[in-house]
């Protein structure tokens, strides 16, 4: 670093040293940033891939093996009509594949920084303990849509590319229009996002307590299995209610005409009592929590 | 705000103890005058980076108070921070982005920085550096001695009032070392206060102006530099393989606060007229191999204040 190295070539000192703008001018920046910290990463697309070939699997071995009317339910009508392939990608990704992308993701979100020592970067410079999280908590969030909408766009290419399309059969019985079809196949992609948001919040909570990212996605998945195993014990049905996963399946009301709005909406609900009660306690645990790492 | 004048960093009583109860910072009184620059000094172990972090927030003291240009943190961190440029105990980055991203990420974590110039910025600060050519390479790849710059550069990212800088030539060759060193200098000459924790003395005696020394979680001293080394007396050295009966003729002729080793005895001569000693040691028959005064350096000062040398693990 010789004299001349150290001039400044773009800015001068002055224009470096200007009054900076009031705070909270530039508040988005920090979550911008954090989309960019989600989706700049190897990892994140990896992820999203897998999600993607989900639909493409499942057609290209419906379309090989050629049977019709066979198989029950979403899958059974794929061969009929390719729309279909949507609807049943992302019921087949709901019990695991969507879950663990969901716990890999959020068990990362703090943990990570704090296993990199980045926490102390962002503290003091400031980013706001408050703030962070709610980046944090954002980009989890757009994650969990992402996600649902790659196996929609997905679904919908190879359903067109490998099966007829057409007016769609409804499970109530009456038929709607190919667009009609499609749009509440986007619901239920934007469905199955927002109930991701319980788990999404155990895994921001969890990450919040420790500092090594693997063992934050290993306690959120074990908190995903319990919620599983606790819903398939019929004695203790009366909590079935109340498990994470109990709403997941009222996707399929959209299906119906007009829709079962009941189910879903209490999915949603627990989704956001789940969300607010885990946001919480990790926003207690962040906002007090001495920053050694 | 402060007035230009006003210490940018106090701390009263500040003290820190662990879960376990180890105290690790024991009622530190702190004060860094404007446009010091001022060494923290100390063992490892001794305090210095929890007290770091307690002055920026990191961690909550469990007694005492911190004052940050002025102001009462951690309570007004988001107003003090911006103009607070850090490096706490080591360098930390996302290794699969670049040095460039990297420092857009934590500008853009500050929300009074200006997203319009924020690469100009980062450009400007990896070239304060000497990391330009580095900035497209990803951190994975960096030597620690460039992430050491690169953690250097993100608090060059903004013009501050204060650097906090714990060990800012950690991992750096002796030229990196001393690109550091000039660094710090000029920073220190725009009117930049420099608040710099090191275990390498001779950085303090060339760059500081104020030095303050840890020793297990205590303040033990805090001046300036100068002063530190004006009370370091110089000593009078004699070489000789007749050490026993070296020291006791420098003691009939004086000489206090002996110590010898096995070839060589050493004391405060005072104000005693030195010249004259000599003589008196090659007639009571001491072979003399060296003769004369040395002035402590600063790590002798440090030994004397610490009771342990400088490199000492936890």
């Amino acid at each position: 670093m010789s004299p001349s190295e150290l001039s400044p070539s773009e800015l001068s000192p002055s224009e470096l040293s200007q009054v900076r703008p009031s705070a909270g001018r530039h508040t988005l920046a920090l979550f911008k940033s954090e989309l960019h910290l989600v989706f700049g990463r190897a990892r994140t697309w990896v992820l999203l891939a897998v999600l993607a070939a989900v639909p493409v699997m499942i057609g290209v071995a419906i379309r090989l093996s050629g049977s019709e009317g066979d198989a029950e339910g979403f899958l059974g009508q794929v061969a009929g009509n390719g729309l279909f392939l949507i609807v049943a990608s992302l019921a087949i990704s709901l019990p695991f594949f969507l879950p663990t992308a969901v716990t890999v993701v959020s068990g990362e979100s703090l943990a990570g920084e704090s296993s990199l020592g980045t926490f102390r970067n962002l503290l003091t410079a400031p980013a706001g303990r408050s703030r962070l999280l709610a980046a944090k908590m954002v980009a989890l969030a757009v994650f969990c849509l992402a996600a649902t909408m790659v196996i929609w766009l997905s679904g919908l290419i190879a359903g067109v590319a490998l099966f007829p399309v057409g007016d769609v059969l409804l499970l109530s019985g009456t038929t709607v229009s190919l667009a009609d079809g499609l749009v509440r196949a986007l619901g239920i992609a934007v469905l199955i996002a927002l109930s991701m948001l319980g788990l999404a919040g155990i895994g921001l909570f969890v990450s919040s307590l420790t500092s090594t990212p693997l063992a934050a996605m290993a306690a959120t998945f074990g908190a995903f299995i319990v919620s599983g195993i606790l819903g398939a014990i019929p004695q203790i049905d009366v909590i079935h209610p109340w498990l994470l996963i109990y709403g997941w399946p009222s996707f399929a009301d959209l299906l119906r005409d007009p829709p079962y709005w009941d189910a879903i909406g209490r999915n949603l609900l627990l989704q956001g009592a789940y969300l607010a009660v885990f946001y919480a306690a990790a926003w207690a645990r962040i906002t007090s929590r001495d920053i050694n790492g | 705000m402060a007035s230009p004048s006003s210490p940018p960093v106090v701390t009263r009583g500040l003290t820190k103890r662990f879960r376990g109860g180890q105290v690790a910072v024991d009622a530190v009184d702190l004060e860094v005058p404007a446009g010091s620059v001022f060494g923290f000094l100390g063992p490892n172990g001794s305090g210095k980076t929890t007290t770091i972090r307690m002055m920026l927030g990191l961690i909550s003291p469990t007694a005492g108070s911190v004052e940050l240009l002025g102001e009462s943190m951690p309570k007004a961190q988001l107003r003090v921070l911006p103009r607070v440029g850090a490096l706490v105990e080591g360098p930390a980055f996302y290794p699969f982005w670049t040095g460039q991203a990297n420092l857009l990420r934590f500008d853009a974590a500050d929300r009074t920085a200006d997203p319009r110039t924020r690469k100009a910025r980062a450009g400007q600060a990896l070239e304060r550096v000497g990391l330009s050519n580095a900035a497209n390479k990803k951190v994975r790849a960096y030597s620690l001695g460039m992430r050491q710059r690169l953690a250097i550069a993100v608090a060059l990212m903004q013009r501050r009032e204060l650097l906090v800088l714990d060990e800012p030539t950690n991992g750096l060759d002796p030229q990196g070392t001393r690109e550091v060193r000039h660094l710090i200098q000029e920073l220190a000459s725009d009117g930049t206060t420099i608040f710099t924790s090191t275990h390498l003395l001779a950085e303090v005696e060339q760059v500081c102006t104020h030095a303050a020394v840890m020793s297990r979680g205590r303040l033990v001293r805090q001046s300036t530099v100068a002063e530190l080394r004006s009370e370091l007396r110089p000593r009078l050295v004699v070489r000789t393989p007749d050490v026993g009966q070296a020291a006791e003729t420098l003691k009939s002729l004086g000489v206090t606060d002996l110590k010898t080793t096995a070839e060589t005895v050493e004391g405060d001569a005072g104000e005693l007229p030195i010249d004259k000693f000599a003589a008196a040691l090659v007639a009571a028959d001491v072979r003399i191999h060296g003769f004369g005064l040395e002035r402590p350096s600063l790590e002798d000062a440090f030994v004397a204040l610490t009771g342990e040398g400088f490199d000492v693990a936890e």
